[in-house]
């Protein structure tokens, strides 16, 4: 028995329609700006639009306010100002009720893993489907394979504090994947990996960019975008978008079928 | 309705182990002994005062002083009145007698006025104004008095202490719910981490909720259970005592309507527990974003 879980099963299969139409854009960010309490905004007048099916690279330097600005796309924060449109839905103000089913599309790699020490890595990774109500048989299957995908087979009932800071990155890293989400937002998931791993995982989001998912990469590592062909850059500096331009630095995907 | 009760092994792992290590079944027990002790010392009391205040409602008695000479005749204008029945004389003689045991030799002084008494039993509708007015012309001091006015007093005091009771058992519930709710924040604060985490991959408030309900839902039923085992023991020995006290607890018993509160009390408690708890979490949760 599912208990508590069930009430959470996902409508993922409409996801990508809203009102029987497609969204063209996964994100809208309109004159958006965030303050933490009392301080000065650590971003300002974000105007920008992230297109369905796109790979995107957020770039800048330390304090600028990557970190932020992901948590607004993972809604984790609200604006003070402006407007943010996730999935063609206006967001910024919706009741907190109303995120949950948004929240479920969209995968977060976090800088610090963040992952539940008591639990094993195969609870970890399957944390998303049992939100989304899938039963111990449903999850079994998708679970053991992502383990075995990020390397992990044999890990899978260690818990976090045993495994090594790259082993729980790709914990992290299976655990914001596994729901095949439409948005994965990544903060600096190659930062605790070797190179060859860092090349399987930024492998991993290109082939789900291919399935669909749009994929936000905030990282330092130029390595990492000039291997990524077809990525587009946005650059931060101090909490404001520079060189708007730059944005297109390389060449856009090819429109996909469906957006 | 009750599937959050039977959630899947890995939903309990979320929470960790740690089930009775805090204090909250300790707790949750010491107050269920408490509250049942204090309800069923409230629930005598009101069988107690309901069975004086039956056994006097249509009691009343005919105070005759210095009325040895008269006695008869009143007894018999007191038969003969209709409604009236159980008619029981008890002449100064006896009277003495009875206050002897309290005043010693003294009772017997010709200085003490002690009247004689006519205890009957008078139907609702009987003429009891007329009754008083004959017994006035037989004997000119004659007094009625209704056994419900002289025994008042205690009876107001009996009800009194029923609701002290009542009191008792609703302040100690606020009590066992402030604990919960303290418990309730502690376990939020606790497992805040984890639930941030469950809150960012889509989890409901509903669903957090769901899972701390359920623990203290068992630490709840556990000391409840625990104290109300406790507070039946002590039950037990007072009834045991009670009955070789013999007349002295007169009719402080509890019935099977009073057995059956008794009974659901715990469970009340683990009810109000957990729904205390739920709403102090759902509260708390949505404080976040």
């Amino acid at each position: 028995m599912d208990g508590a879980w069930q009430g959470g099963r996902s409508s993922a299969p409409a996801s990508r329609a809203v009102a029987g139409r497609i969204v063209a854009t996964v994100a809208e960010f309109d004159s958006v700006g965030l303050r933490y309490g009392t301080g000065a905004e650590v971003l300002r007048d974000l105007d920008f639009r992230l297109r369905t099916g796109s790979f995107y690279f957020l770039t800048g330097p330390s304090g600028a306010g990557k970190t932020s600005l992901l948590k607004l796309l993972y809604l984790a924060q609200r604006p003070t100002r402006g407007r943010i449109k996730l999935f063609g839905e206006e967001l910024s103000e919706a009741e907190r009720e109303a995120l949950p089913p948004f929240r479920r599309r969209i995968g977060v790699v976090f800088q610090d893993f963040r992952l539940i020490r008591h639990l094993s890595a195969f609870d970890n990774v399957a944390l998303p489907l049992r939100v989304g109500g899938a039963s111990d048989e449903e999850v079994e299957g998708p679970v053991r394979e992502m383990l075995a995908w990020v390397g992990l087979a044999d890990r899978a009932s260690a818990r976090p504090p045993t495994l090594s800071g790259g082993e729980q990155q790709r914990v992290a890293i299976a655990r914001a994947v596994i729901n095949r989400p439409e948005l994965l937002v990544a903060d600096e998931p190659t930062g605790n990996v070797d190179a060859d791993m860092a090349n399987r995982l930024m492998g991993l989001f290109t082939a789900m960019n291919r399935l669909g998912t749009t994929v936000v990469v905030a990282t330092h590592d130029v390595g990492l975008i000039s291997a990524t062909p077809g990525a587009q850059l946005i650059r931060l500096e101090n909490g404001t978008l520079v060189d708007p331009t730059g944005t297109l630095k390389n060449p856009p995907h090819p429109p996909r079928s469906g957006s | 309705m009750f599937a959050w009760l039977f959630v899947a092994p890995a939903e309990r792992r979320l929470l960790g182990a740690a089930r009775f290590g805090g204090p909250t079944p300790w707790v949750i027990a010491i107050m269920t002994f408490s509250i049942m002790l204090i309800a069923a010392s409230g629930l005598a009391l009101a069988s107690t005062a309901a069975l004086v205040a039956r056994s006097i409602e249509s009691r009343y008695a005919l105070e005759v002083p210095g009325g040895a000479a008269s006695l008869a005749p009143l007894v018999q204008a007191v038969r003969s009145t209709a409604g009236v029945s159980s008619v029981e004389a008890v002449p100064e003689s006896d009277m003495r007698q009875t206050l002897e045991r309290w005043l010693g030799p003294a009772a017997q002084s010709a200085e003490l006025p002690v009247p004689a008494l006519i205890n009957f039993d008078a139907a609702p509708g009987t003429r009891l104004g007329a009754l008083q007015q004959r017994a006035r012309a037989i004997a000119p001091g004659a007094r009625l008095v209704a056994h419900r006015d002289s025994v008042g007093p205690l009876l107001h005091s009996l009800r009194l202490l029923q609701w002290v009771a009542f009191g008792l058992v609703v302040l100690l519930s606020i009590a066992a719910s402030a604990a919960v709710v303290l418990a309730a924040r502690g376990a939020l604060d606790t497992h805040r981490f984890t639930i941030e985490v469950m809150h960012g991959i889509g989890a409901t408030d509903l669903q957090v909720t769901h899972l701390f309900q359920r623990k203290i839902l068992i630490d709840a039923l556990v000391g409840s259970l625990a104290g109300a085992f406790a507070a039946a023991i002590v039950l037990l020995l007072l009834a045991s005592g009670a009955a070789l006290a013999g007349e002295l607890t007169g009719g402080a018993t509890l019935g099977l309507l009073d057995l059956l509160v008794l009974a659901l009390l715990p469970f009340a408690l683990t009810v109000l527990a957990t729904w205390v708890a739920r709403t102090a979490v759902l509260r708390s949760l949505r404080k976040a974003l």
